[in-house]
């Protein structure tokens, strides 16, 4: 582990720092507020020779993935990096990258989708892709930002997962907000990452053909094959934080957990908010409250069965979401939970509280009130509804 | 794998979703000269070689190019891989293709 200087830098900024460390081969991309900072500090390392890279300004987010999808063929190191409307527009080629399974990194800055145009905090933009077959992780801070893009590049190039990565940070939240920030050197990120090696590049002398067509009698064996990808990501996933964490001195976990092994009442959540949470907790526990905060960094594929693990003992849950499933049982990631409880045979009460949209604020004494509700549920044994949408003016 | 193995295993039946290539990326292309998809046809075309007059329009129109163009340019059909659409019967001027069922 070599010795690096503590800087001060904002989320998108860390991110193109990692893409650049990480010795991407091509960027291909289309400016889309929040993000646009990532790609334009790396359109700059670019220009002034700091980054051995193509960058491609493509002419829609649509192309810019496909490019993506092209070069990793070839058998570049590739990244992009969009949000909201952009990574819809994008939506046909995400299903495509991963069911060729294409090795790359996406960093998705969460915006919400539009109506009503909105630029600011949600993750409503990554749900819709969150049935594709990539891995999505998320970022807690800039630092979790930086490292996560590392990691990703890892995972999406082992040999035995081949699948496109996605690392997601809450809009200006974290890509606007200054933080402090511990780089690893670039001779540790070399050895973290040495140059990809790719046994299915596309090769004049060998040639192979990719996305090809497959019909009823094949189509499911090769979606099975994703499903085992995906589900082997999950399993080697501690491997590289491992060894990332030899590197940086910093350990990774499917998630953030604070205080919820002997918990009473656990809130969950993604993204940022698990700080805000976790300050609460804190301030709630010297008050003699049990609660706990769990915050996801692995999305997809769902870690059901570490999650369960940490939820031993807890006699209540309230998981939030900054997405919401419209006309279903609740925002995602309590859909998830709530069936991982049932098929694991934990009848505990969860509720569900949907907030932030659009970038609505998330305050302190707001984080404290959910989980005083959290502990509530646990006293009462159940909750007085099954969702609640937090801070709607009704 | 060969071309021919692939082909083979697939129609078949012979295989697994382990032993299918990843993604279905396809080595040792091109495989469609292995697969003989002329097994798609219900019907078959027949050419009358006593009224054909050269003109080439089917192996023109033919839209899986299975109208063979010989070097006197008469034309025969290639059952590997005539879907059996019949469009070489409909632009054949003279009406020297027909088609049977199979
Ligand atoms: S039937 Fe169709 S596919 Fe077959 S030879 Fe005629 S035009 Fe070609
Ligand atoms: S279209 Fe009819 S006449 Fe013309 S080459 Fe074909 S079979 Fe012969």
């Amino acid at each position: 582990m070599a010795q690096v200087q503590r800087i001060a830098i904002m989320g998108d900024e860390a991110v193109a720092l990692a893409v650049k460390q990480a010795k991407v081969d091509l960027v291909a991309a289309y400016p889309i507020t929040p993000q646009t900072i990532i790609v334009e500090r790396l359109s700059e390392y670019v220009a002034d020779g700091e980054l051995d890279a193509a960058f491609i300004q493509a002419e829609s987010e649509h192309s810019a993935l496909s490019i993506c999808v092209g070069a990793a063929l070839a058998g570049a190191r590739v990244f992009t990096s969009t949000c909201s409307q952009g990574l819809a527009l994008m939506h046909e080629i995400v299903y495509a990258a991963s069911s060729m399974r294409i090795p790359m990194v996406m960093t998705i800055v969460n915006r919400s989708l539009n109506a009503p145009l909105n630029i600011h905090c949600e993750h409503g933009d990554v749900m819709p892709e969150r049935d594709s077959g990539w891995v999505h992780l998320f970022a807690a801070n800039v630092q979790e930002a930086y490292d996560l893009t590392f990691i990703a590049f890892k995972l999406s190039e082992r040999e035995d997962v081949m699948l496109p990565v996605s690392v997601n940070l809450d809009a200006f939240i974290l890509s606007h907000s200054i933080e402090s920030l511990i780089p690893i050197s670039d001779e540790d990120a070399a050895r973290f990452l040495p140059p990809r090696e790719y046994k299915l590049a596309l090769d004049f002398d060998n040639p192979i053909t990719h996305g090809t067509m497959a019909l009823p009698d094949t189509y499911m064996e090769f979606k099975m094959q994703l499903k085992e990808a995906v589900e082997r990501a999950k399993s080697v996933y501690p491997e590289i934080v491992e060894e990332y964490a030899r590197i940086s001195g910093r350990k990774y976990w499917y998630f953030n957990s604070y205080m919820a092994d002997d918990a009473d009442a656990v809130v969950m959540v993604l993204g940022s908010t698990y700080g805000t949470l976790k300050t609460a907790a804190r301030e709630l526990r010297e008050k003699g409250l049990k609660v706990g905060v769990i915050g996801l960094t692995m999305f997809r594929p769902f870690p059901e069965e570490q999650l369960v693990d940490a939820l031993k003992g807890v006699r209540a849950v309230v998981v939030m979401d900054r997405a919401y499933g419209y006309g279903g049982l609740g925002g995602q990631l309590y859909t998830d939970v709530v069936g991982a409880l049932y098929r694991n045979g934990i009848r505990i009460p969860a509720k569900n509280v949907v907030f932030g949209l659009g970038g609505r604020d998330f305050k302190l004494d707001e984080a404290e009130a959910i989980l005083k509700m959290a502990a509530k549920g646990a006293r009462d044994g159940g909750f007085d509804t099954h969702v609640q949408w937090w801070g709607v003016r009704a | 794998m060969s071309a021919r193995k692939l082909v083979d295993d697939v129609l078949k039946g012979r295989f697994t979703y382990k032993t299918l290539p990843i993604a279905a990326a396809i080595p040792n292309p091109p495989t469609s000269l292995e697969n003989k998809t002329g097994m798609w046809r219900v019907q078959e075309p027949v050419i009358d070689q006593s009224k054909c007059i050269k003109c080439l329009l089917c192996w023109t129109y033919c839209p899986d190019a299975s109208i063979k163009r010989r070097d006197d340019d008469g034309v025969e059909v290639d059952y590997d891989y005539c879907k059996g659409c019949g469009i070489c019967m409909t632009v054949c001027p003279v009406k020297a293709i027909s088609m049977r069922e199979v």
